[in-house]
Parts: structure tokens; sequence; C-alpha cells
């Protein structure tokens, strides 16, 4: 049973109350602020807490999540809450509405305490390129924590809460989650509404949540998945994410992505994977090797299609209608001009002006419609390789969690972080990414189970299934 | 596919509408014209007769009945997030001549 389902059952039998949660998690958060894993708090969340200890006396108290303390990403709305986005572009912006999947959790009885930081507006794979700061890697505070979602998941690692809502549209919950040894799951592109969350890539675009086990990650996306009227993309799989009935291992069939365990992975990744494979394998579980060469050219897809949508997504931030406004503008046009020079930093122009190249007339067949076309052939290699086997296995993440400042002056060495995450996002994949080291002072590696589309509870299930084998292999 | 130009990242920043300042045009001249570099492994993809794909939902055309319905929030409040407003209205410099 994972902290988020102890807690729930703590707070039923009247062991702690909400009240009592809420306050521990402002004192962690308070503790640990040097992490700067959080942008902003929330502490009329204290006198939530009492509400929802006086209605628990109340004979109905069947929300599932009633009492408990949450975080969510800073990129997702929060009706009267401050959201930046992690970008001095939104900073002051208060959240007129309340973003589809944090509204379900609430109606569940959560109590959301805090705002996670990222890197503005989910550029990046360390968390630095926030404008309020990098989060600090929970476990060695000199390493970056990954990101986009940083800082959901230094502060489910920091033990501020039991899970955090975060965003993956190439890998911005599961690369985070593999370096900080927490548990990542990036849904099904469509399962969960992004009404209400900040556009970055809308093509791959996903909401999911970083927690301390499946179990717990299950509950949370189970009362977040669904259809939503106000993002047309999603969709009901009718299915219960929590009924983790148990996996029959001597049945199941797991290919081994081999294109991820070459040169150019850390040895240290490659052997602690194949060793929690082996474990699998004494499970009785049926383990194929597979390669996908198509999955070399995802990289490079996905840093064209991504621009290209962020230059599009980004285009509304005119000085104008959101936060940041220039102070001196003689006219419009010198207002959207410096308004947007100065509100974006360095790695959201880049991103921008890539976007703007490879959408611009003379260089869209070469770029962005190649892109779109090798996009189909890696979604029908992955389809073809998911039909042979249950899942697809492989590392999370090609290095160990980099030195904060390693990376930054070379934007290509910081993509590169987004190789084995990218594939998933481009193909609308559901993906879960499991801690397999960690204990004796080893640096966390994460492991990756990928899915078939619309999969979501088998990959749970099994993920749920596998991960005794794994805790004991630690 | 050809070298980016310093001048072509000057065109596209300023149809972005970006102001660059000289450093960061040669910062990112390079840097993107490393990231085009990379791209090109594309080339040796066979793409002939393959359709592109923009999104992955299987989902076409979802519709909904034509109907109004209430506003989670009033427009008033919208307008109120803005920088500049007046009269429940966006407020900016003035675009035609006296």
């Amino acid at each position: 049973m994972g902290p988020l389902l102890q807690q729930i059952a703590a707070l039923k039998s009247g062991e702690v109350t909400s009240h009592e949660l809420v306050e521990q998690c402002f004192e962690v958060i308070e503790a640990k602020s040097d992490y700067n894993a959080i942008i902003s708090t929330r502490p009329q969340a204290l006198e939530e807490a009492r509400l929802s200890d006086s209605s628990r006396s109340a004979p109905k108290t069947t929300r599932r999540l009633e009492g408990v303390p949450f975080i969510v990403k800073d990129n997702l709305l929060t009706t009267g809450d401050e959201m930046t986005s992690g970008s001095n572009m939104l900073r002051g912006f208060v959240s007129p509405y309340t973003a589809t999947a944090v509204q379900r959790l609430l109606d569940e009885g959560a109590i959301l305490v805090a705002k996670s930081n990222m890197d503005s507006f989910g550029f990046g794979s360390s968390t630095e390129n926030s404008d309020f700061g990098p989060t600090k890697n929970p476990i060695d505070p000199s390493l970056v924590p990954g990101g986009s979602s940083g800082g959901s998941a230094a502060a489910v690692a920091l033990d501020m809460t039991t899970f955090a809502i975060g965003t993956d549209t190439a890998g911005s919950i599961r690369q985070p989650a593999a370096f900080t040894g927490t548990v990542g799951y990036k849904p099904t592109y469509g399962l969960v509404s992004r009404y209400g969350m900040t556009s970055m890539a809308s093509s791959t675009d996903t909401v999911g949540v970083i927690a301390r086990s499946t179990a717990d990650a299950a509950l949370v996306m189970d009362i977040m998945a669904g259809k939503d009227v106000n993002d047309s993309t999603t969709i009901d799989l009718n299915e219960e994410l929590t009924s983790l009935k148990g996996a029959d291992l001597s049945t199941a069939k797991v290919g081994v992505i081999t294109d991820w365990l070459t040169e150019g992975v850390d040895p240290a990744i490659v052997e602690t994977v194949e060793s929690a494979v082996e474990a699998l394998k004494s499970q009785g579980v049926e383990i194929v090797e597979v390669s996908v060469p198509e999955l070399k050219y995802a990289l490079s897809v996905y840093y064209i299609i991504m621009p290209a949508e962020v230059s599009s997504n980004l285009s509304r931030y005119d000085g104008v209608r959101y936060r940041h406004t220039a102070q001196s503008s003689s006219d419009l046009d010198s207002l959207y001009l410096k308004s947007r020079t100065e509100g974006f930093n360095e790695e959201a122009k880049r991103r921008i002006i890539l976007g703007t190249h490879v959408l611009s007339s003379g260089y869209y067949d070469a770029y962005y419609k190649k892109a779109q076309q090798v996009r189909t052939l890696l979604i029908n290699a992955m389809d073809k390789a998911l039909s042979d086997v249950d899942f697809l296995l492989g590392p999370t993440t090609p290095t160990l969690p980099f030195k904060i400042g390693e990376k930054t002056a070379d934007p290509m060495q910081m993509y590169l972080s987004d190789i084995m995450t990218a594939p998933s996002s481009l193909c609308g994949l559901p993906t879960i990414c499991l801690p397999i080291a960690g204990s004796d002072q080893k640096l966390p590696v994460g492991m990756q189970l990928l899915a078939g589309r619309r999969q979501d509870s088998q990959l749970l299930n099994f993920a749920n299934t596998i991960e005794v084998v794994l805790e004991k292999n630690k | 596919m050809t070298k980016i130009t310093k001048e072509e990242v000057k065109k596209l920043a300023a149809l972005a509408k970006l102001e660059l300042s000289n450093d960061e045009v040669v910062k990112f001249q390079a840097e993107i014209d490393s990231m085009l570099q990379h791209f090109k492994d594309l080339d040796a993809v066979n793409t002939e007769g393959v359709n592109p794909t923009s999104q992955v939902t299987g989902l076409t055309n979802v519709h909904r009945p034509d109907l109004p319905q209430p506003s989670a929030v009033e427009p008033e409040e919208l307008v109120k997030l803005a920088p500049k407003s007046k009269a429940g209205y966006l407020q900016v410099p003035r675009v035609l001549d006296q």
C-alpha cells in the first residue's frame, strides 16, 4: 500500500485529521524550502482541511480523497490562485477557473496545498529554465530533479505530499520521476482533460501524476480520467483504473527495447534495467528482444513538431490579454514586441524561433511535413511492436541525474534527455516510469513500461504486480 | 537543407514579435543551425506516400449541440485579468491616427 492509500486509511480510521496532514505539509514545505520545489502555497488549505474534518463525521463521506493534501504543477489553473507556468510572462496571473483534472480531485475531497515549480511553459528537462530558479534534486541538491515537472517530483520525493499532478509532453512526468526515484504516470493521449492547462505542444500534451506507488498513481488517474466537454480530444475508457486485480506473470510477454540498451546510454542504467528484466524473467514473464529502428528519428520528429506547436500556442502572449505587458509602448506593434521580448526567457525564444522557421513557407515540407510523416512511420512501427507483446520496456533516461548547470550551455545536449520519453508522447501511448534503483546510496534509475493506446488499466495492473518484484531487486 | 543565416534568425524573430540582441542572434543562429543539422537524419527516411500525423486520438469531427451555455466565468472577470482594461474592454495603444 502506497503512502496515499495509507493516508486515506488513516483519515478514515480517525488516526489522523486532514488539518494535521495539511499542517505537516506546510511544515515540510517550509523546512525544505531550499529545494525550491514550490512556487506558491495556499494558506487557506488549513481552513479547508478543518471543514473536511468536520464533514467527515457526517454519515455520507464517500469521497475518495476526503481531506488528502496534494500539490499541482503551476501550469494548471485553480480558481483564485496565481498560475505562472514558471514564467515571468504569467507572474501574478490569477486563475479565472479550475482545470478539469484538478477539479475532479477537489470534487473527491482532496485539498490543494501548493503549486510546484517547473521549467517555464514546460520547456526543459531539468527545471533549470524556471523563471523562479531551479529546483534541486532531493537525493543530492547539486543535481537537477529532471523536468519539466521537477517541482512536482521533488515535492513527492521530499514528502511534502503523497502525490503531485504533473504534465508530460515528451517526458516531463517520467524523466523527473526517474531522477527522483518516484513513480510517474503519463496516460494515453486524451485520457485526461487539458482544459485549464497551459498549452505547450497540443498534439502531445498530457496530464498525469507523480506518486510513490503504482496503486497510488492508479487512484489519482482513475479520478482525473475521462471525457470532458471542454477538451474535445478527451476519451472515456469505461474501465476502472483502480481495479488492480493482479497480473498473471506466467502468461505475460514483455518486449525489451534493445535500441535503448546500447552505447550512448549510461552503463549503470543498462545494467540496472537488465537486472530488473532478469528479475521479471525469474517470475515467469516471457521476455523478448525488440528493436524499432524508427525510434532513432523520434527526437528530430519531436524537436520539429513541438516548437511548431509551441510557436503557435505562445502567440497568445501578446501583452494585451495575459499578465506581462511592456510599460512604455507607443503603438500596438511595439507593445507586442516589447512585452514578448521582456516576458519570455531564452529557451522560450529559442523554441518560438525554431518553430516559426520549420513552419515557414519554403521549409514547411522539408521539416514540419516531413516530421509529421516520420511520426506516422514511428506510430506504425510502435503499434506493430506492441501487437506482438503485452508491454514494451526500457530505461526512462539515457543518463543518471546530472549536475545543475551541466547541460544549460548546450540546448541540444538538454534535448537529448528526451530521447527515450518522446516516442510514447508522439505515439500517444500510456507509459509508466517505475524506480528500479536508488537504495544503497545509488542514484535512482527509472524504467519505463509502454502499452498500447487505451491500455491504461492493463498497464497499471501489470506495473502494480511487478512493483514488489522490482522493490526486492533494488 | 541549407544553413540558417543571421539575417534569417532576425527575420524569424521579427515575424514572431521578438526582439533579439546581437549576441542572441549569434547564439541562436549557431544553436538552431546545429539543431537543423541534427534534423537531417530524417532525410534518409523514405516518406513517399506516407500520410502526415497531426493528432493521435483516432477521433474525428467531435461535435456538440450548438446551444448557448452559461460561461463558467463572467466575461468581466476575464477582462479584469488583462493588464489594462477600460469599461469592460481590453485596452491597447492607439491603432488609428487621429
